[in-house]
């Protein structure tokens, strides 16, 4: 199953940067055992744009579409068999510990 | 009740969790797994008082559940495979070996995993444990839950849609995994016992999370604090015949007759405590248990040994609860005071506020410091408080005897 990996910043106090893990590391390794195919970073929301197209004309605006307090800094695209897979990418997501991490598998028209 | 509908009861205790599971692991379908077991039973409701009840009970329901999924299946074209394994799977029921029936089995296992995965909801997992695992009608759920069939419905199918959708696996973890999630597995039936044993509850689901208990322990041994919620089951549910005087009011442990305990079910409980150590929550609870259920009259409980498992419990469930049970119990060993003193340690903070057992708690303990008028008041402010009629009733009833006049 594929699932993509919202990595985002979190406002709870309780977060622990100290113990995270290394991030170079986590890539590497997702990387070479076929678990992440491709993520990045996200620059601030401050350089998003909003577009929508209402009554056929092109409505633009400044920043995301909901002010938030968490927001996304990155994402990552996963293969795993199940959810308890991905779980297991993500607890060993850095921001695991310093943000929180939404998994969202891709939509099955199946399931 | 006829041999039919005896036959049928039993069987469908017993069968509709399997079939479920072994469905539900060759199809991955759900909604398709609990159509068929539903149409096994009604086709036995119909068949078995006209026809006779079959010689194997469960591998007729399982193989008319298989036939099913089969036609329904073949209408809408799947994989081969998964057909093929169908059709394995009802070989395995109508022969039944004994390596088939643990292969069986452990669907149920993994369906409970799965059922009680922590992506789900905490309400949506005892539910669907409930309605997939046991078998109870959805109707019966949502009234236990105070929802409407519909909002119940709902809330299954999202729970099934979300496993469809998210991945949620079905298998019986292992190693790390195994160890966190095991609690919420147990949490699920500790809640689903509760649900059975509340004064107003619904008592089958007390019946249900044992059944559930023992086949846990039975599949996964050297768990021990599987064994400690088992062994807290069995001893609680063997005061179920004495719980109640005969208008349906609930009696305190003291003003049971103990003659009216279920004994086999003590001696039980004890055996299955032997298993449980003492250092989990559930076994220092289920070792309070014991000592309740081992006690020949409520003069003779030894309320220090209690007193100092509850010192234990605390240390690993510091919670408002279990700090209010550790004063009862302080105050049952070293008098009245004490349990007082713990009891506004307990409730610090305002942690108790508006909870009726805290208030019936400090009712007891001035009761038996002599201070009956503020006792009956406090025990009909807690009744007040209370929401559960039966729970109320006991209230005021002790509220009256301490103080007759002053209602």
């Amino acid at each position: 199953m594929k699932y993509l990996m919202f990595v985002c910043t979190d406002t709870e106090p309780d977060t622990d940067p100290t113990a995270a893990p290394d991030i170079e590391k986590w890539v590497a390794e997702r990387d070479a055992n076929g678990q992440r195919l491709m993520g990045d970073r996200l620059a601030p929301p401050t350089a998003a744009t909003t577009v929508r197209v209402r009554g056929g004309e092109l409505l633009l605006s400044d920043g995301p579409f909901a002010e938030t307090t968490e927001v996304i800094v990155g994402f990552d695209l996963l293969e795993c068999a199940d959810l308890d897979e991905a779980i297991d990418v993500a607890r060993s997501h850095p921001m695991a510990y310093a943000g929180r991490i939404e998994l969202r598998p891709f939509f099955d028209p199946n399931a | 009740m006829s041999d039919a509908s005896r036959a049928l009861a039993t069987a469908s205790q017993e069968s509709f969790g399997r079939i479920v599971a072994a469905l539900i692991r060759v199809t991955g379908d759900w909604t398709l797994a609990e159509d068929c077991a539903q149409d096994a039973l009604a086709l036995a409701v119909e068949r078995w008082p006209r026809d006779g009840v079959p010689a194997n009970p469960g591998g007729w329901l399982m193989t008319v559940a298989r036939n099913r999924a089969v036609d329904v299946l073949r209408r809408a074209d799947v994989e081969r495979r998964k057909l093929r394994e169908l059709a394995l799977l009802a070989d395995q029921e109508t022969v039944p070996p004994a390596t088939g029936e643990e292969d069986v089995v452990d669907d149920r296992l993994r369906l409970i995993f799965t059922c009680c995965h922590p992506a789900l909801a905490l309400e949506a997992r005892v539910a669907l444990t409930l309605r997939t695992v046991c078998g109870v009608p959805t109707a019966d759920i949502a009234r236990a839950f105070l929802v409407t069939d519909s909002t119940m419905t709902r809330r299954l199918t999202r729970a099934k849609t979300k496993i469809a959708q998210a991945g949620v696996p079905y298998r019986v973890p292992t190693g790390r995994t195994l160890v966190e999630r095991l609690p919420g597995v147990l949490a699920v039936l500790y809640l689903l016992f509760t649900r059975g044993y509340d004064a107003d509850g619904e008592p089958a689901f007390a019946d249900e999370a044992i059944r559930l208990a023992r086949m846990v322990e039975r599949l996964l041994p050297g768990q021990p604090e599987v064994s400690g919620l088992l062994a807290l089951f069995v001893f609680q549910h063997s005061r179920r015949a004495a719980r109640r005087d005969a208008d349906g009011n609930l009696l305190t442990l003291d003003r049971q007759d103990r003659s009216r305990w279920d004994h086999a079910a003590v001696a039980e409980g004890l055996d299955v405590l032997s298993r449980a150590g003492q250092d989990g929550p559930y076994a220092v609870q289920a070792q309070i248990a014991a000592c309740h259920a081992t006690a020949r009259s409520s003069a003779e409980t030894d309320w220090t040994a209690i007193a100092g498992w509850y010192d234990r419990l605390v240390e690993r469930q510091p919670t408002p609860v279990v700090r209010l049970n550790r004063a009862v119990a302080h105050g049952y060993a070293y008098g009245p005071a004490a349990g007082l003193a713990l009891l506004s340690e307990a409730r610090a903070g305002g942690a108790l506020d508006g909870y009726p057992p805290a208030l019936a708690v400090e009712a007891e303990l001035t009761a038996r410091r002599g201070d009956r008028t503020r006792a009956a008041h406090l025990f009909r402010a807690a009744a007040a408080m209370s929401d559960g009629p039966t729970e109320r009733r006991a209230l005021s009833s002790r509220a009256d005897e301490l103080a007759p006049g002053l209602a």
